[in-house]
């Protein structure tokens, strides 16, 4: 343990803070109905894990966070918020509203969650040596809470958003239990996810083309047998 | 430098196909930058079983014999069935379905796809891996939308977020990973090369490897299509175009169980106990179970073997869990013939849904009478597909079923049940679509020969292993099954 100076403990509890910001974050997507307010939470969930990775690199003097934060600033809270505000502009669902059926359900279910993750983080949280290493059940909560949107949504932009706070709560993750993946496995991730985000966009047009909206219940209504 | 080969064929062949894929011409050159890529892979695995594994680009990338007998499947499969689409495309343009741009875009993406496989396969770090196997999914997801009809655009969301989701949680399985072994092998790039984590795959922490190892199962056993996650895999198989069913079931389901069972090897070394088997066994026998009964009632001629697929994976994923040498043996085995026959049979199966002008079995008669050839290799294929003496599958279900004799002996009454339910179903099906109702057919059309020249060499090559299985192939398989480390059972 590095000795207590007074900007470590100032950082410690800062990572600690957006940490919480973050869980905090994703429980607000969960129940976030208007299309516009989901993608500035999730560039807000990008300014979060900018500067969570800022405030570990700093605690933990590993300097190649530092390139890691930088890049999580440029795609996660410019690029990929840019293409999204343009995708709701092109497809002019800016306005749109999705009616949400049994919010505090959900938010029970996803109370539940995080307690289920903090145990199973728990015993891996004992074997890590970073400086954030009680953040790992975080990391796993918001993965579950991310996931738990995907499939309570029924909305394309939803599911997608869902997709993407999933790929943030694993950056999260591999931040405090490793310190990051090796660069060139998170420029690949990177790269995938930048793929996924064009496929994703080519497919809402082809999905209001081909059933005049962007709703997925109107999919459900298509037979397959 | 061969494994570079490999990778930068499909790549230059995508980028060319992208740059002049709705150009005349271009799905030939697609037929030849596949073969091209066969060639290789063959060059890849004689050299790998003469001079041993080999390693490349700056340690990125790495083939032993278990990685170089799927390089050559993949190739093979993806050579003929490039072939197999020439045809077929070109019908469908005769049908009036094709656009110069949609071509391009189905070339440049079938190239692109061969290549995510074929980077899954020969890297060496099992994060690329991870990305790369992403970028297959990419890649198909768009493939199965390419007719766009309402179906096909509502199969390809489905499968595009369910294996999102499931590959997202294999890439949590991957930081786990990486977190046990950077504690051995220090931070930094080493820590997920698969030649490092080999040598230290003792001394891993074992929690965090078991936990890893079921999101790697989780995760990745979703684009195997195991049960429960694989409610993606009809729906995507019978929408998309049929060669790309063909190497979706051919190929990517075999590459992505590939992915499962090298995690596997390093948390055996970790964990010292069978949970590693026991999840495999339990995922391959719910799967072969649950496939087996939902053929029942199938419809869609694609779907039914669509579902067929998912008992076949379930299969092999079942005999890898038994473990030991004959186990892990049936279990290749197993893989290789499903891969000939189930893409063969989707080849014969493309010809009969345009022939036919419906994929709905009920809408699907007289096969016999308008296209006795291709009823005839239709049933050729269902003799191989139920596993039948002589064909490959027989071989390899009789391994698998001596293999659970005896290590797992309950698991037998099962087996033999889903076994003898897709016979009988595959078998009645069959024959309702090449018999059916007594009225005059014009006069029976004869399919000119290159459409069944990929057919009959994957159901001859089946045949083959099958009659006679081939000395040095069998010595191949055990060789490279023992220096992955896959034949220690339980």
């Amino acid at each position: 343990m590095p000795p207590p100076f007074p900007q470590h403990l100032l950082a410690n509890h800062l990572v600690g803070f957006l940490g919480s910001a973050l869980l905090l974050s994703s429980f607000a997507m969960l129940a976030q109905r208007r299309m516009t307010s989901l993608v500035r939470i999730f560039a807000l969930q990008g300014i979060l894990l900018t500067l969570s990775t800022l405030a570990v690199a700093i605690l933990s003097s590993e300097s190649h966070l530092l390139f890691s934060a930088l890049f999580t600033l440029a795609f996660k809270v410019v690029l990929l918020p840019a293409i999204l505000f343009r995708l709701l502009d092109k497809l002019h669902i800016q306005g749109e509203v999705e009616s949400l059926v049994n919010v505090p359900s959900t938010m029970v279910l996803g109370l539940g969650i995080v307690v289920f993750s903090f145990t199973l983080a728990a015993p891996i949280s004992e074997l890590a040596s970073t400086v954030s290493k009680g953040l790992i059940g975080v990391g796993l909560a918001s993965l579950l809470l991310s996931f738990l949107m995907m499939i309570t949504r029924r909305k394309a932009l939803t599911q997608v958003l869902g997709f993407l706070g999933m790929e943030n709560a694993l950056f999260f993750s591999a931040i405090n239990a490793t310190y990051g993946m090796p660069m060139v496995v998170e420029l690949g991730v990177a790269f995938d996810v930048l793929v996924g985000t064009f496929v994703f966009g080519i497919f809402f047009f082809q999905i209001r083309e081909t059933f005049e909206s962007l709703d997925l219940k109107h999919m459900d209504t298509t037979s397959m047998e | 430098m061969i494994l570079l080969a490999i990778v930068l064929c499909p790549l230059t062949g995508a980028l060319l196909l992208g740059a002049i894929g709705h150009r005349r011409g271009a799905a030939h050159l697609n037929v030849l930058i596949s073969f091209l890529t066969f060639g290789i892979s063959l060059l890849l695995v004689r050299q790998v079983f003469t001079t041993g594994p080999v390693t490349g680009g700056a340690e990125q990338l790495f083939s032993d014999g278990f990685s170089a007998i799927f390089v050559v499947i993949t190739g093979g499969v993806g050579a003929t069935t490039s072939l197999f689409s020439l045809r077929y495309m070109a019908i469908e343009k005769a049908h009036g379905h094709l656009t110069p741009e949609r071509t391009r875009l189905y070339l440049a993406l079938y190239q692109v796809f061969v290549l995510t496989m074929l980077v899954v396969l020969v890297s060496n770090n099992l994060g690329l891996l991870w990305v790369s196997l992403e970028g297959a999914t990419l890649a198909t997801v768009l493939l199965v939308a390419w007719t766009r009809t309402p179906a096909s655009v509502k199969a390809a969301w489905k499968y595009f977020i369910l294996c999102g989701v499931g590959i997202a949680l294999a890439l949590f399985g991957t930081i786990l990973l990486y977190f046990a072994s950077e504690k051995t092998l220090g931070p930094g790039g080493t820590a997920l090369l698969w030649t490092h984590l080999d040598s230290v795959k003792s001394s891993l922490e074992p929690t965090v490897i078991g936990l890893a190892f079921i999101f790697f199962i989780v995760g990745y056993g979703t684009k195997v299509g195991l049960v429960p996650l694989h409610s993606w895999l009809p729906d995507a198989h019978a929408e998309g175009p049929t060669p790309i069913s063909a190497v979706l079931s051919g190929l990517l389901l075999n590459v992505a169980l590939y992915a499962i069972l090298r995690v596997k090897v390093l948390a055996d070394a970790s964990l010292h106990n069978a949970l590693t088997s026991h999840l495999l066994m339990g995922f391959g026998l719910v799967s072969v179970l649950l496939a087996s009964l939902s053929m029942w009632k199938r419809q869609d001629i694609k779907r039914l073997f669509a579902y067929s697929s998912i008992e076949h994976m379930g299969l092999a994923t079942f005999a890898f869990g038994l473990g030991g040498p004959v186990g892990a043996f049936a279990g290749l085995l197993h893989m290789t013939a499903h891969s000939l026959i189930k893409s063969a049979i989707f080849f014969v199966v493309g010809h009969v849904v345009q022939t036919s002008g419906s994929q709905k079995i009920p809408d699907i008669r007289n096969i016999a009478d308008r296209t006795p050839d291709l009823a005839r290799a239709l049933t050729v294929g269902g003799l191989a597909i139920t596993g039948l003496p002589p064909f490959a599958i027989f071989a390899s279900e009789f391994l698998i079923l001596s293999a659970a004799v005896s290590r797992a002996p309950w698991t037998l009454p099962p087996l033999l049940l889903a076994l003898l339910v897709t016979f009988g179903v595959i078998f009645r099906r069959i024959q309702e679509m090449t018999g059916g109702f007594d009225f005059p057919v014009p006069r029976p059309l004869h399919q000119p020969i290159l459409t069944f020249f990929p057919i009959w060499i994957h159901f001859g090559l089946a045949l083959f292993i099958g009659l006679f299985f081939p000395e040095t192939v069998g010595r191949l398989y055990h060789q490279a099954l023992l220096s992955v480390g896959l034949t220690h059972g339980q």
